[in-house]
């Protein structure tokens, strides 16, 4: 089933090292009436993110991206097998050490940019103001201190998104989980965001577990993808992006090394 | 004001049927005032109703507030507590088979002729309003957000206060729109019930005493001041509800 494209270019994992782990995880969901059948969402998938790294997950729609997102998270347990964040499989302790980011900006319409993203921090139990202070540099950092007070109505589809990292990154946590997070948005808008997002965590290294359905974004983002199969979703091919950083957008999609692995995942998601 | 343009203009259409209607000589003078009847009732009584209208104000308006405030309470602690919601909730929901009008002469053996039964009153009409669709607001909300708030560690009194009350804030209104419009009645009710003063009292004595032109000036003003409270709880929401009007132009 499990059909390595490559050999594996890293050497195994130290647990020092290790940031992320899943060994044998599965997630089942009950069918919906009492004599449907349960779904498999997830289905034995092993793999593991070193600290600083970025994993890119691809696969179909409906594999179980998002549920393999979650269970990282904290937000889900598995059924069977082992869901880790630095050497602790609680799902408390997961919560504590990852950021969650939604295909959905998920900005809330009464509350300014700036204050969106101070959320985070609020939720921290850091007061109302100081978590606006706190967060002001953040949004000089990354160019938005001019829509600091725009509410998210006002906002566009691409600047909302940045809110919700930045939100993202406020929380403060060393893992990065994020789930589609420029699906919502056009195609132009999200090449922009990628490369902005790139920036963003040359600037703000942080362990990263980005699922996606688009090769080519898992591509441009990741040190490293991985290939899940269509539901119940089980890994299929682990890809090393060995293509130097920065990565200018342009010359790096027509890149040959870009394109030969763009076509060996391509392949792995036909299979 | 362009928008009122239209109801503005059925009303001056209506007034004029109800003209029309008033001074064909087969109707009585004593079950039909005339507008202009009406209008002199309202110039020659105006301290009276005025008098009046305070009192009934004040009745609609603490009964209000004593709605308001339980039923928002009630809601959130049916939010947050799910066996008392389901305890509590199909209760409340039979409750309002009970006719009030009913009630209102127990209320007032019970609490006497002063303001208390009309505030009883007045404040049980607007509960249940303001209870279902405020509850209805704070279970709306978007079940990634309250995923959003798990993974930033929210606490629950957290995710209350942060997401779910603002977001139930837009229902509340409605809730509230209906309660103001239907507090005026309560007050009538009450007052009908057994009173010493406030338009109500003043629209059945008038009636009774043959006073056609001041019942239908008393319900004037009833109306009038129905529609002042629904107009002002629309302007309480465009203040705490702005994004609303962003969302909705997006």
């Amino acid at each position: 089933m499990r059909t390595r494209l490559e050999a594996p270019a890293v050497e195994p994992l130290s647990i020092e090292r290790t940031s992320v782990a899943l060994s044998g995880a599965t997630r089942t969901y009950p069918g919906r009436s009492r004599s449907a059948k349960p779904t498999e969402g997830l289905a034995d998938v092993t793999l593991s993110v070193a600290r600083g790294e970025v994993l890119a997950v691809v696969g179909p729609s409906g594999c179980g991206k998002s549920t393999l997102l979650e269970l990282v998270c904290g937000l889900q347990e598995p059924d069977r097998g082992e869901v880790s964040v630095h050497g602790d499989n609680s799902a408390a302790a997961r919560l504590s050490q990852c950021a969650y980011m939604a295909q959905r900006d998920l900005l809330l319409p009464w509350r300014d940019a700036i204050a969106n993203a101070a959320l985070a921090l609020e939720c921290q139990g850091v007061g109302r103001r100081e978590a606006r202070r706190r967060a002001a540099p953040l949004f000089r950092r990354f160019g938005l201190d001019s829509f600091e007070g725009a509410l998210p109505g006002e906002l566009s589809g691409g600047m909302r998104q940045r809110v919700a990292f930045l939100r993202t990154l406020l929380a403060g946590r060393p893992v990065l989980c994020l789930d589609e997070p420029f699906a919502a948005l056009d195609s132009i808008t999200r090449a922009a965001m990628q490369e902005w997002l790139a920036d963003a965590l040359a600037g703000e290294p942080r362990t990263v577990v980005c699922v996606t359905h688009d090769v080519e974004e898992a591509l441009f983002l990741g040190d490293r993808v991985v290939v899940l199969s269509a539901r119940p979703g089980r890994v299929v091919a682990e890809l090393r992006v060995d293509l130097p950083r920065p990565r200018p957008r342009r010359e790096t999609v027509t890149d040959a090394r870009f394109v030969e692995l763009k076509e060996q995942a391509l392949e792995a998601l036909a299979a | 004001m362009r928008r009122l343009l239209p109801a503005g203009l059925i009303l001056l259409a209506a007034i004029g049927l109800w003209q029309l209607v008033a001074s064909i000589g087969s109707v009585d003078d004593l079950t039909l005032a005339s507008p202009l009847e009406t209008a002199r009732s309202l110039a020659d009584d105006w301290q009276l109703l005025a008098d009046n209208a305070l009192v009934t104000l004040t009745e609609v308006a603490l009964g209000l507030a004593i709605g308001v405030a339980l039923g928002a309470a009630s809601a959130v602690a049916m939010h947050l507590v799910r066996p008392l919601r389901d305890a509590a909730y199909p209760l409340l929901v039979a409750s309002q088979a009970i006719p009030i009008v009913v009630l209102a002469p127990v209320f007032v053996l019970a609490f006497d002729y002063g303001i208390g039964p009309k505030l009883v009153i007045v404040a049980l009409i607007c509960f249940f309003p303001i209870t279902v669709s405020m509850l209805d607001g704070l279970r709306a909300v978007d079940a990634d957000v309250l995923k959003l708030m798990r993974s930033l560690g929210a606490s629950r009194l957290a995710t209350l206060r942060k997401a779910e009350l603002p977001a139930s804030l837009p229902q509340f209104f409605s809730g509230l729109k209906v309660a103001a419009s239907v507090s005026v009645i309560g007050a009538v009710f009450g007052e009908w019930a057994g009173a010493n003063d406030g338009l109500g009292r003043l629209v059945l004595l008038a009636n009774t005493q043959l006073q056609t032109p001041r019942v239908y000036a008393g319900i004037v003003v009833l109306t009038l001041m129905a529609v002042a409270l629904f107009a002002l709880v629309t302007l309480a929401e465009r203040v705490a509800v702005p994004w609303k009007r962003t969302e909705a132009s997006r």
